[in-house]
C-alpha cells in the first residue's frame, strides 16, 4: 500500500523534478540578457544561474565564454554548438542529444563581448577551484589572487581539503590566510591570519597589509572616535599651504588666492586707469597690488583676502587625521606589527640583492677591462681602440648568429671566432702601429685613436648606425628567484661565472707557464729578458693579442646584454681605464678589485637615488678622480723594482 | 744681451700680419659689406675655426710646452660657452616676456616676470624656477666674469690635486677625460639646472641688437675672434719667452731634473694649466654665439681628443702649427662631411665621403703620428733649413 502512494508520489512528482534538473527553463527566463549580453546586465542572470546550483552551469558557462551557445531564432532555446567537419553539430543543453536535420541558419551565435566573459570568468571561479582539471583549478586561484573579495574566502576554504595538488595547495592555503586577513567576520581569526604574514616577503603579502592599513583624511575640530592612525602635524608632515588647501576641499573654507588670482580680480575692476584708488601704473609691486585688492575688498568688490592669520586659525581650529578604513585598532595595530616586520625583512632581503647587482656590474667592468689590464697594466700601452676591439667582438658574434641559426651553437663557436678575429687585428695594430712608438706613450695615445675612429666608422659603414641584437640561447633567459625581492638573471649569472674564469684562465697564464714567464720578464727589464734568448718583440706581439682577443670574447658576453652599435666601444672605455687605474696598474688581481669597487659604488649611489643613473656615474668618477689623489699606485700597488718608474 | 719680445719671436709678426690680412679680406669679401663672396653662414664658420684656433694654441701651450696632455680642455671651453649662452638666452627670453607681459591692463610685478621667463626657459626640463646657478644671469658683466673664473677655479683645484699627488702623463690624461666625461654626465641631467640634453638655443640672436642683420653680427664676432686669437698669441708667446718658458719646456723634457734644480714644479705646471682653461673659458665663450646652440655633447671626452689630434696634425711646440692644423683640419672636415668632396667611383664601389671621411681622418691620423711627428710644422723647418 504504501509503495503504491509512494509511486503515485513519485509519479507526480516527476514532471516538477525534470524541470528543477534542467537548465534550459532557467535560461530562458534570462533569455533576453543570455542572447545579447552586456557588462551592466548580464550580473542577474549569472547570479542566478549560480544560485540554481545545477550540476551542468560551469559546463554551460564555460560553453558560453568560449562562443559555443547557439540560440534558435524560432524560439530562443538555447543549444550546444561544435564545428565539426565545416558543419556545426548542434548539441540539447539538457539531454546531450544531437540535433538532427537542422538547417545553420536557423541559429544565431551568442559572442560575448569582453567585459561579459570577465563577468562570467569571476563566476566560474568558485567552480574552477574545484574543478578535476589542475589548469583550470590554476586559473581559478589565479583569478582570485587578482581580485580578492569577501565572498570567496568560504569558497576556497572548502576547496583546499580536496586539494591534491601540493604546490596548488599550498597556494590555496596562502590566498586563504590573504583572504581572512582581510575579510574573516571573527577579529581573533583575522589578527592570527595577520600575524601569520609577518615573515612574507611576497609582493601579494605587502599588498594586503597595505590594503588593511588603507586610511583617509579626515577633518574634524575634535578627536574622531573612530580608528585613528595619525595626526598630520603642520609643518613637518605638509606645509601650512597644503594643510589649508585640504582644509578648502573638504571642509568648504574659502581659498587662498594666487597672485595670479589677484591680478585677475584687479583687471576686472579697472576705472579711470585706476583700480580701488590706485593707479595702474603703480601696480607693479605686489605690495601695492595687496592693497588694491584689500580696498576693493573694503567695498565689497571682491570677497576678502585670506591672509596668514585667518590660515593660522583655521589650522589651529581644525585637525587633519589619517584614519584608518578599517574600524577594529586591534587588527591595525597587528597589521601595522606585521609591516613593519616585513619592512625589515624586506631591507635586509634588498641589500642583498643589490649587492648581487653590484656583483654582477663588477664582473660587467672586469669583463670590459681585463683586456686592457694586459695591453695597459702589463705593457703601458695606451690603447684608445681596446673599446673598438670589443664591438668588433661582439659584431663577431651578430654575424655568426646570422649564419649558424641554433642560438647555442652560435655562441659556442662566436666565443672562439671572437678571440681569432680581435687577435688578429690585436697583433695586426701591434705590429703596424704601436711598435714604433713604444717609447713615446701619449702618441700611442693619440695613434690609436686615429684607430678607434676609423673602425668606428668602418663598423658604421658596414653594419648600419642601428643597433643589432644579439640573442642569448633560450635556457639563458629568465632568472633564478630566490624570493620575491631577490632574484639575479640567468645571463647576469653567467657573466659573472664567465668574469671568473677569465680570472683564473689569465692568473694560470701569467704566473704559470711559459709565456706568462717571459711577459712578465720582457715588461720588466727587455734587454735582460733579450739576452737570455727570449725574443721581446715577439712575446709584446702576442702580449697584445692575447689583451685584445679577450676584449673580443668580452665583446660576445657584453653584446649579449647590451645592444651592439658601433658606438659600443666608446661607451665602456673610460670606464675601463679607470677600472685598470683605480685598481693598481700591472695586476690582475688590481683589476678585479677597481671592478669590485666601482660596481659598488655606483650600485650604492644608484639605491640612494634610484631613478638617477647619470648622477651615479658622475658621483663615480668625481670618486675616482678624488680617489687616485690619495692613492695614485691604484689599490694594489706593486712595490720595488717591478713598479718601474 | 737680452734681445727684444718681438726679436726672440718673429714669427709672432708674421701671425699678426696674416691674420690681421685673412680678416680683412674676409671682411671685404663678406655680405656685410654687399660684396658677398662669402656667405654669412661661411664667415661664422670661419668665426668659429678661429675660436678652435684660439683654444688650441691653448692646447699647445699645455701639451707642446708644457708636457701635459690634458683631454679636458673642451670642458673648460663647454663651461664658457655655457656660461655666456645663460645671460643671452636669460635676456633675450626677458625681453619676450616682457613684450608679451605689456599687453596685460597691469604692469607684471617684478616676481611675475621672473616666473615667466623661468616657465620660458626650463618649461622643457619640467620646471618653472630658477636653479641657483643662474644667480647671475640677469647681468653680461657678471657672467662674463664667470667666464673666466669658472674655469679658472675648477682648473686650479683640479689641477692643485692632481699635480700635488704627482699624477703625470698618461693617468693625468685619463684623469682628466674623467673630469670631462663627469661634466659632461651631469650637464646631461635635467636636474643639472641648465636644461639637461635640450641644452641652451637661440644664442645667435644677440640681444638689443635684434635690428641688425645677422651677416653684420657674424662679421664683429669674426672680428672678436680674431682679436681674440691674437690676443691670445702675444700672450703665449710672452710666457713662453724667456726664463718662465724655459723652465716650463725643461719640465715637458726632463720633470725630475727640473725639480732638483730647485724650481717647484707643480706651481708651473698649475699656472699653465689654470690660464690655458681660461683661454679656453673665453675661446669657448666666443665660439657658442656664433654657434647658436650648445648642449651637453658638446663637452664629451671625444671633442678634447679631437682638440689633440688638430694640435698633432699642425705640429706640437709651435703657436702657429697648432694653428694650421685646427684651421686645415677642420675646415677639410666640413668640406668633407658637408658633402662638399665630390665621390669617388671605382668601378665595384662607390666612396661617399660623409661616411668614409672618418675612416680617412683615423687613418691619416695614425700616417702623421707614425711619420711625420713633427705634423705640418715641421715642413716650415725643413723650408728654413733648405734656405739657410
Amino acid at each position: 500500500m504504501m509503495r503504491i502512494l509512494l509511486l503515485v508520489l513519485a509519479s507526480l512528482c516527476l514532471p516538477f523534478l525534470a524541470h528543477a534538473d534542467s537548465l534550459q527553463p532557467i535560461l530562458q527566463d534570462h533569455q533576453k540578457v543570455i542572447a545579447k549580453p552586456s557588462r551592466k546586465t548580464v550580473a542577474p542572470a549569472l547570479e542566478a544561474l549560480v544560485a540554481s546550483g545545477l550540476p551542468s552551469i560551469p559546463e554551460f558557462l564555460q560553453t558560453w565564454q568560449d562562443k559555443g551557445v547557439y540560440t534558435r531564432k524560432s524560439d530562443g532555446f538555447f543549444f550546444y554548438g561544435s564545428k565539426s567537419d565545416g558543419a556545426i553539430q548542434f548539441i540539447d543543453i539538457d539531454t546531450g542529444a544531437a540535433l538532427t536535420n537542422v538547417d545553420e541558419k536557423a541559429f544565431k551565435q551568442i559572442k560575448p563581448n569582453g567585459g561579459v566573459r570577465k563577468a562570467i570568468a569571476a563566476a566560474l571561479v568558485p567552480f574552477g577551484l574545484s574543478d578535476p582539471n589542475l589548469n583550470r583549478r590554476r586559473d581559478a586561484v589565479q583569478a582570485i589572487a587578482q581580485n580578492m573579495t569577501a565572498a570567496q574566502l568560504p569558497q576556497l576554504r572548502a576547496s583546499i581539503d580536496g586539494e591534491t595538488d601540493p604546490a596548488l595547495r599550498a597556494r590555496k592555503v596562502q590566498l586563504s590566510n590573504y583572504l581572512a586577513a582581510r575579510f574573516d567576520q571573527n577579529p581573533l581569526d583575522r589578527i592570527a591570519a595577520i600575524n601569520a604574514m609577518a615573515r612574507d616577503l611576497s609582493v601579494e603579502g605587502r599588498a594586503v597589509l597595505s590594503q588593511i592599513l588603507e586610511t583617509e583624511l579626515v577633518v574634524s575640530e575634535t578627536l574622531p572616535s573612530t580608528n585613528v592612525a595619525k595626526r598630520l602635524a603642520v609643518g613637518t608632515d605638509l606645509s601650512s599651504e597644503e594643510a589649508y588647501a585640504l582644509l578648502v576641499t573638504h571642509q568648504g573654507l574659502p581659498a587662498q588666492l594666487r597672485p595670479n588670482d589677484i591680478r585677475l580680480a584687479l583687471e576686472a575692476h579697472i576705472e579711470n586707469a585706476q583700480v580701488g584708488g590706485v593707479p595702474i601704473h603703480n601696480l607693479n609691486e605686489t605690495e601695492k597690488r595687496l592693497n588694491a585688492y584689500d580696498r576693493l575688498a573694503e567695498n565689497n568688490l571682491v570677497p576678502p583676502r585670506i591672509t596668514d592669520t585667518d590660515i593660522t586659525t583655521a589650522l589651529q581650529t581644525y585637525g587633519l587625521y589619517q584614519v584608518y578604513i578599517e574600524p577594529n585598532a586591534e587588527i591595525t595595530e597587528a597589521a601595522k606589527a606585521a609591516q613593519t616586520s616585513v619592512q625589515t625583512r624586506v631591507g635586509v632581503n634588498q641589500f642583498f640583492d643589490l649587492s648581487l647587482d653590484a656583483i654582477s656590474l663588477a664582473s660587467i667592468y672586469f669583463l670590459a677591462a681585463v683586456g686592457l689590464a694586459i695591453t695597459f697594466g702589463v705593457m703601458g700601452v695606451i690603447n684608445m681602440a681596446h673599446g673598438e676591439f670589443i664591438m668588433m667582438g661582439a659584431y663577431t658574434g651578430y654575424v655568426v648568429q646570422q649564419i649558424v641559426p641554433d642560438y647555442t651553437i652560435a655562441l659556442m663557436i662566436a666565443f672562439p671566432l671572437a678571440f681569432f678575429v680581435t687577435f688578429g687585428a690585436g697583433v695586426a695594430m701591434e705590429r703596424l702601429v704601436i711598435r714604433w712608438l713604444y717609447n713615446r706613450p701619449l702618441e700611442t695615445l693619440l695613434a690609436t685613436f686615429g684607430v678607434s675612429i676609423a673602425l668606428q666608422q668602418l663598423a658604421k659603414n658596414i653594419f648600419g648606425t642601428q643597433a643589432r641584437p644579439l640573442t642569448s640561447p633560450a635556457w639563458l633567459d629568465g632568472a633564478w628567484i630566490i624570493n620575491d625581492v631577490v632574484q639575479i638573471s640567468y645571463i647576469r649569472i653567467a657573466i659573472f661565472v664567465l668574469a671568473l674564469l677569465f680570472l683564473g684562465l689569465l692568473l694560470f697564464i701569467l704566473n704559470k707557464t711559459r709565456l706568462g714567464l717571459e711577459v712578465r720578464a720582457v715588461t720588466q727589464n727587455p734587454r735582460m729578458a733579450a739576452s737570455m734568448g727570449i725574443n721581446p718583440d715577439r712575446i709584446k706581439m702576442m702580449t697584445f693579442g692575447l689583451g685584445s682577443g679577450i676584449a673580443g670574447i668580452a665583446g660576445v658576453a657584453i653584446g649579449l646584454f647590451a645592444k651592439v652599435t658601433s658606438e659600443m666601444g666608446s661607451d665602456y672605455i673610460v670606464q675601463s681605464f679607470m677600472t685598470v687605474v683605480v685598481g693598481g696598474v700591472g695586476n690582475v688581481w688590481g683589476t678585479l678589485a677597481g671592478a669590485v669597487m666601482i660596481g659598488t659604488f655606483q650600485k650604492g649611489v644608484e639605491w640612494l637615488n634610484p631613478s638617477n643613473t647619470l648622477a651615479a656615474q658622475t658621483y663615480m668618477i668625481l670618486f675616482i678622480i678624488l680617489f687616485i689623489q690619495f692613492r695614485p699606485k691604484g689599490i694594489i700597488a706593486l712595490k720595488g723594482r717591478a713598479a718601474g718608474d | 744681451m737680452q734681445k727684444s719680445f718681438i726679436a726672440q719671436n718673429p714669427s709672432v709678426l708674421w701671425f699678426l700680419a696674416s691674420l690681421g690680412l685673412f680678416t680683412l679680406i674676409v671682411t671685404i669679401l663678406s655680405e656685410a659689406t654687399g660684396v658677398g663672396l662669402i656667405s654669412t653662414s661661411f664667415v661664422k664658420t670661419l668665426g668659429k675655426v678661429l675660436c678652435l684656433c684660439l683654444i688650441a694654441i691653448a692646447m699647445d701651450v699645455i701639451w707642446g710646452y708644457c708636457g701635459i696632455l690634458s683631454l679636458g680642455h673642451f670642458a673648460f671651453f663647454g663651461i664658457g660657452g655655457y656660461a655666456v649662452g645663460m645671460w643671452l638666452m636669460y635676456e633675450r627670453t626677458e625681453n619676450i616676456v616682457l613684450q608679451s607681459l605689456a599687453e596685460r591692463s597691469i604692469p607684471p610685478t617684478p616676481d611675475e616676470v621672473t616666473e615667466a621667463i623661468a616657465t620660458q626657459i626650463f618649461g622643457v626640463v619640467g620646471s618653472s624656477e630658477f636653479p641657483a646657478i643662474w644667480a647671475f644671469s640677469h647681468s653680461l658683466t657678471l657672467q662674463l666674469f664667470m667666464v673666466i673664473l669658472v674655469p679658472g677655479i675648477l682648473a686650479l683645484v683640479f689641477g692643485w690635486l692632481a699635480f700635488r699627488s704627482r699624477v703625470a702623463g698618461v693617468y693625468l690624461s685619463i684623469l682628466t677625460q674623467a673630469m670631462t666625461l663627469a661634466l659632461s654626465l651631469y650637464l646631461f641631467q635635467n636636474a643639472s639646472g641648465l636644461r639637461g640634453n635640450n641644452g641652451l638655443s637661440g644664442l645667435q640672436n644677440i640681444p638689443g641688437y635684434e635690428a641688425v642683420p645677422q651677416s653684420v653680427i657674424s662679421i664683429a664676432f669674426f672680428w672678436a675672434s680674431a682679436m681674440a686669437l691674437a690676443l691670445g698669441y702675444v700672450l703665449f708667446a710672452r710666457v713662453l719667452t724667456g726664463k718662465m718658458g724655459s723652465v716650463i719646456r725643461a719640465i715637458r723634457d726632463d720633470e725630475a731634473r727640473v725639480r732638483f734644480l730647485g724650481y717647484h714644479v707643480e706651481s708651473y705646471k698649475l699656472f699653465v694649466f689654470t690660464l690655458t682653461a681660461v683661454v679656453s673659458g673665453i675661446a669657448g665663450a666666443l665660439y657658442y654665439p656664433q654657434a647658436g646652440i650648445i648642449n651637453p655633447a658638446e663637452i664629451a671626452p671625444i671633442a678634447s681628443i679631437y682638440l689633440a689630434v688638430w694640435v698633432a696634425i699642425g705640429g706640437r711646440g709651435r703657436l702657429y702649427g697648432a694653428v694650421i692644423g685646427t684651421a686645415f683640419v677642420s675646415l677639410l672636415s666640413s668640406w668633407f662631411t658637408g658633402g662638399g668632396a665630390p665621390n669617388v667611383n671605382l668601378s665595384f664601389y662607390t666612396i661617399q665621403w660623409t661616411e668614409w671621411w672618418l675612416v680617412l681622418l683615423g687613418v691619416s691620423f695614425v700616417a702623421v703620428t707614425l711619420f711625420f711627428p713633427g705634423g705640418i710644422g715641421a715642413l716650415f723647418d725643413r723650408f728654413k733649413k733648405e734656405r739657410s
